[in-house]
């Protein structure tokens, strides 16, 4: 039984706190059914479907704490979890960080569960396998994809009396074509709560018609250029950001947001340590996560129990609000932010973000630009200088030059040395946002982009 | 890496680390528990292969495996988290109808083995209706009851914890006290507990211990921030490779100290303190061409990424399409035995057999005889990494020994072996030898920021800490530093290499590949390297 109910979990967790000894007690359960197709070389490779769940179970004195964690549920098992973790929080030495757990609460419901995804068999993967492997052969091309759909709960409680319930379903899909004579390479991605909105064959189109164009691809000059990212060529570099924005950090000088005097200046012992209330960008630019968002759905709650509403993170290019944890924001003695839980399972990953486009599509913003460059997808992104946010990663699968509103024949995959901070400073224009990995992130017009070299690969 | 795989132990966002943790919590008592003896193990592998064979599998293996991990996490001046996790369970590989199929469970009775090994058969037989290359299998001959532990001299298990929770903060005091502002420091402890058994008549039962202690300080100054990471290496050692023996060191006159079998954590946390203040004072480079010696803790990487990964046969083949991408090094190149994959003085070899390596086994993860085989020779690329259903596709017909499964839940497939760079044969010369045959150049030392394209062409990496060399010596410390080039062009320019008592082990303990994707840790040897006029690029940014 890897899919508990709302009641089932209460009444298991209850079981679970009854036994609890310790001076605070606050346990988990997570679970979760997955199921993928993998196919190369247009066959298929490896399939499987992976069951599983785990409840744990932390457990405190004082500031000492022990976490222990198991995947039996008989009442014997259950009482050796929670004696193990009250064993491990005696052998740990004092957390000073060490906050007590929070009291219950009430949280916004949120819709995340598709039937359609949760009953998803091996032979529906294997037909939504087809349906790419099939048009590529025909068509002379190779195909190779990875399909994956999940359905999972995650729910809390302590000795407080909070409880806190989330489940939901995904499916997420990814394919490369590369022509037979390795020349031309395309790719797409699509990911939903709603398998039946995931359409392999339509993602394969647009992953072969970009194969078929990219062969032959010229080189151009390393340099700036117009460019339009397409959502995925921008995802990882604004998750990054994202992941950059926490307050501590900041707050202790280590990140970019840091406050830091200007040439010839000297900051006040009282001055904000951080850059909130700073415009940092692009007015156009807006940011900000929403549980309740019905494209993009995420649990209502935090890791420990508070729960989570709308954040803005970025107001018309302005810093709002950096996430912190509950120590900090009381030693800081500001307001506490919590983000949505995104532990393991299914809802581990990063910030759900939320970006303001526009109304164009991606058609649109190729016709109305005089010069520039498409990116379908960047990949392999490291950190050059975590101070400027400055990242370097290469183009891949479908790099196009623009002019005269047309796409006018492919170019090779460029090296990148670039700061999205810089980039959302550089915006010409928005398109419509698109669900990505569980974000909404339109596709973006950016002059003075830097291209640093040119890479052979395709 | 599969994102339900991290758990994240530090709270500071973008200094956080994300780990890759699998398995269930437990004490540490049960850590040093030896689990199940190998008669126990026996029987139950040949429920599987009997339960399969009978389903109709022309073929079958059972991984019956206990794995157990330890990580102890401190920053600053305390202990943020200490995990005990044990994940034990069987996984069963079959061919059927031409077509792999697979099955893991973690209930180890009877019934669910045979139960399992069925439903892999099921699922060969389902897919093999989308086969069009049936699966054909090098041979391998049955080695009946074999036994093989990792030689360690003390199992990091059965140390107190208080003893490592000590080392953890002596270290990051010596940092703080010597111009560090923050550190995190890390010690992981990996123990394997594998045995295999297969339908052609091997029970190889091996425990297989790996060991790491990162650390990550940062310094703050006036106008910025800096960080070093620890120049530890990840080792198949225990915990003896922390006891600091100062004979295992190497030291470059004006710059760094190197460990080879040996770490002294402590010294290294102090030093990275004062390199720390060094750097926030350091001048930044000036972009151009310049003669490069690459000492072995960042050389390794360079290995990793621009060797290891492109002569991986299934890259090459387009099963690793969709996700990490293909190669340069095609099998045209190769067939015409004239590829001049680096200068003559390059030679590359594979191997899962060295001594203290991260990849060392006795028996790869489909019960092959681990050995060394050249993939590059006098510069010639000669041969990729195979295992036994792919080395009939470049005309061979015996397993290089590189198959690998991060636990009993994932189905096993090509990994990549140690792949190292063999020292200077002639001349056993020092670090300081090779830096003084450099009229302009750089020192570089310790793994930065990485970054390759999807076929292993264009690369530009950085590193930890960085040295002008004028005439023959170094400097002063600069900063700001990547190179970037082209795989042939880059190994193409290698002039000089340090000898043997210069060799050193580096390594990856979370190189990730495939889709569900899957962790293997690989070590990279190589002594301090020269490459020749290559392109150097400033990495500094005026802040927005």
């Amino acid at each position: 039984m890897a899919i508990f109910t709302e009641q089932e979990a209460q009444a298991l967790l209850k079981k679970v706190l009854a036994f609890s000894k310790a001076d605070e007690c606050e346990c988990g359960l997570e679970g979760s059914i997955t199921g993928n197709i993998r196919y190369a070389r247009n066959t298929v490779s490896t399939s499987g479907e992976v069951s599983d769940v785990t409840l744990a179970v932390q457990s405190s004195f004082g500031k000492r704490t022990g976490t222990a964690t198991i995947n039996e549920f008989d009442d014997a098992s259950l009482e050796k979890v929670v004696r193990r973790s009250e064993e491990l929080a005696k052998l740990a030495p004092e957390n000073p960080e060490y906050m007590p757990l929070l009291g219950p609460a009430k949280y916004d419901k949120v819709d995340a569960w598709r039937d359609s995804t949760a009953s998803m068999t091996p032979a529906d993967r294997a037909q939504m396998a087809d349906a790419s492997i099939t048009p590529s052969r025909d068509k002379k091309m190779v195909a190779a994809g990875f399909l994956r759909d999940t359905k999972g709960f995650f729910a809390m409680a302590n000795n407080k009396g909070m409880f806190a319930y989330h489940r939901a379903t995904n499916a997420d899909f990814t394919v490369t074509v590369r022509s037979e004579d390795g020349r031309g390479s395309g790719w797409a991605s699509l990911d939903f709560n709603d398998v039946s909105k995931l359409d392999t064959g339509k993602a394969s189109a647009i992953a072969i018609k970009k194969a078929r164009d990219s062969v032959d691809a010229k080189e151009m000059e390393p340099g700036r250029y117009t460019v339009i990212l397409e959502p995925a060529a921008s995802v990882t570099l604004l998750g990054n950001m994202a992941r950059a924005m926490n307050q501590r950090a900041a707050d202790e000088g280590r990140s970019f947001l840091s406050r830091k005097p200007k040439e010839g200046e000297e900051l006040p012992e009282d001055a904000p340590k951080n850059r909130i209330g700073e415009k940092l960008f692009d007015e156009r630019v807006n940011i900000w996560s929403d549980p309740l968002h019905p494209e993009v759905p995420t649990p209502a709650f935090s890791a420990d129990g508070a729960p989570v509403g709308k954040t803005v993170w970025i107001e018309n290019g302005v810093v709002k609000t950096l996430p912190n944890s509950r120590y900090w924001a009381q030693k800081t003695g500001v307001p506490y932010v919590p983000t949505a839980y995104s532990g393991g399972g299914l809802f581990g990953g990063g910030v759900q973000m939320i970006m303001a486009g526009g109304d164009a599509s991606l058609e649109d913003m190729i016709a109305n630009t005089r010069r520039g460059v498409l990116v379908t997808r960047t990949w392999y992104i490291r950190s050059l200088d975590p101070q400027t946010l400055l990242y370097t990663g290469l183009t891949r699968d479908g790099t196009f030059y623009i002019e005269d509103g047309e796409i006018k024949y492919p170019i090779k995959n460029f090296r990148f040395n670039e700061s999205p901070i810089v980039m959302l400073n550089n915006i010409e224009e928005l398109g419509e946002p698109q669900r990505i990995n569980g974000s909404l992130i339109p596709p973006m017009k950016i002059r003075d982009f830097t291209f640093s070299s040119l890479s052979d690969a395709v | 890496m599969h994102r339900r795989d991290f758990v994240k132990l530090t709270g500071i966002g973008a200094a956080g680390l994300m780990l890759p943790i699998s398995g269930n919590i437990v004490t540490a008592a049960e850590l040093v528990d030896t689990g199940l003896d190998f008669a126990q193990k026996k029987q139950l592998a040949n429920i599987a292969l009997s339960a399969a064979t009978e389903a109709g599998a022309t073929y079958a293996d059972a991984r019956i495996g206990r794995y157990l991990n330890q990580f102890v996490t401190a920053q600053e001046l305390r202990v943020d988290n200490i995990v005990n996790t044990e994940s034990a369970g069987i996984g069963i590989r079959v061919i059927a109808n031409g077509t792999w199929g697979f099955a893991a469970t973690s209930d180890m009775s009877p019934d669910a083995i045979a139960k399992a090994a069925r439903q892999a058969v099921a699922v060969a037989k389902a897919n093999s209706k989308f086969q069009t290359e049936p699966v054909k299998l090098a041979p391998v001959k049955g080695v009946g009851d074999v036994q093989w532990r990792t030689p360690i001299k003390q199992s990091a298990f059965e140390v107190p914890i208080k003893d490592k929770v000590d080392l953890l903060m002596e270290a990051n005091n010596a940092a703080l006290d010597n111009g560090a502002n923050y550190i995190t420091s890390v010690l992981f402890q990996v123990n394997e507990q594998k045995f295999f058994a297969s339908t052609d008549g091997s029970y190889i039962d091996q425990d297989v211990h790996r060991l790491w202690s990162p650390f990550f300080a940062t310094a703050i100054g006036a106008t910025g921030f800096k960080q070093r990471n620890g120049l530890g290496n990840p080792v198949g050692m225990g915990f003896e490779y922390l006891d600091g023996d100062p004979k295992e060191q190497i030291k470059v006159q004006g710059a760094n100290v190197g460990y080879r079998y040996s770490y002294d954590m402590v010294q290294d946390a102090r030093d990275a303190g004062k390199q720390l203040q060094a750097k926030l004072k350091a001048r930044s480079v000036e972009p151009g061409k310049y003669d490069l010696v690459l000492d072995p803790h960042h050389l390794m990487l360079t290995i990793h990424e621009s060797v290891g990964h492109p002569l991986e046969l299934d890259r090459v083949l387009g099963y690793e399409a969709n996700f990490a991408g293909t190669s340069f090094a095609t099998l045209d190149k190769w067939r015409s035995g004239k590829f001049q994959y680096g200068s003559d003085i390059v030679n590359l070899v594979a191997d899962k057999t060295q001594k203290h390596s991260l990849g060392y086994v006795e028996y790869d993860d489909e019960g092959v005889k681990t050995k060394e085989w050249d993939l590059v020779k006098d510069g010639i690329l000669v041969n990729y990494q195979a295992i036994r259903d792919q080395v009939h596709m470049i005309d061979q017909n015996e397993s290089h020994g590189c198959c690998y499964s991060q636990s009993w839940a994932d189905v096993q497939f090509q990994r990549m072996p140690n792949v190292s760079l063999k020292p200077n044969p002639e001349k056993d010369l020092s670090a300081d030898d090779i830096i003084k045959d450099v009229e302009d150049g750089i020192y570089i030392v310790g793994r930065g920021s990485f970054s390759i394209d999807q076929q292993r062409y264009n690369f530009q990496f950085g590193g930890q800490l960085f040295y002008e060399i004028k005439n023959g010596k170094i400097t002063e410390q600069i900063e700001d530093v990547a190179y970037q080039s082209n795989t042939q062009e880059f190994w193409n320019s290698c002039v000089a290499m340090a000898g043997p008592s210069d060799y050193r082990l580096g390594g990856s303990f979370f190189d990730g590949k495939g889709q569900p994707s899957q962790v293997s840790a690989v070590s990279h040897g190589c002594p301090t390297t020269r490459f020749n006029g290559v392109n150097v690029i400033n990495t500094a940014r005026k802040s927005v």
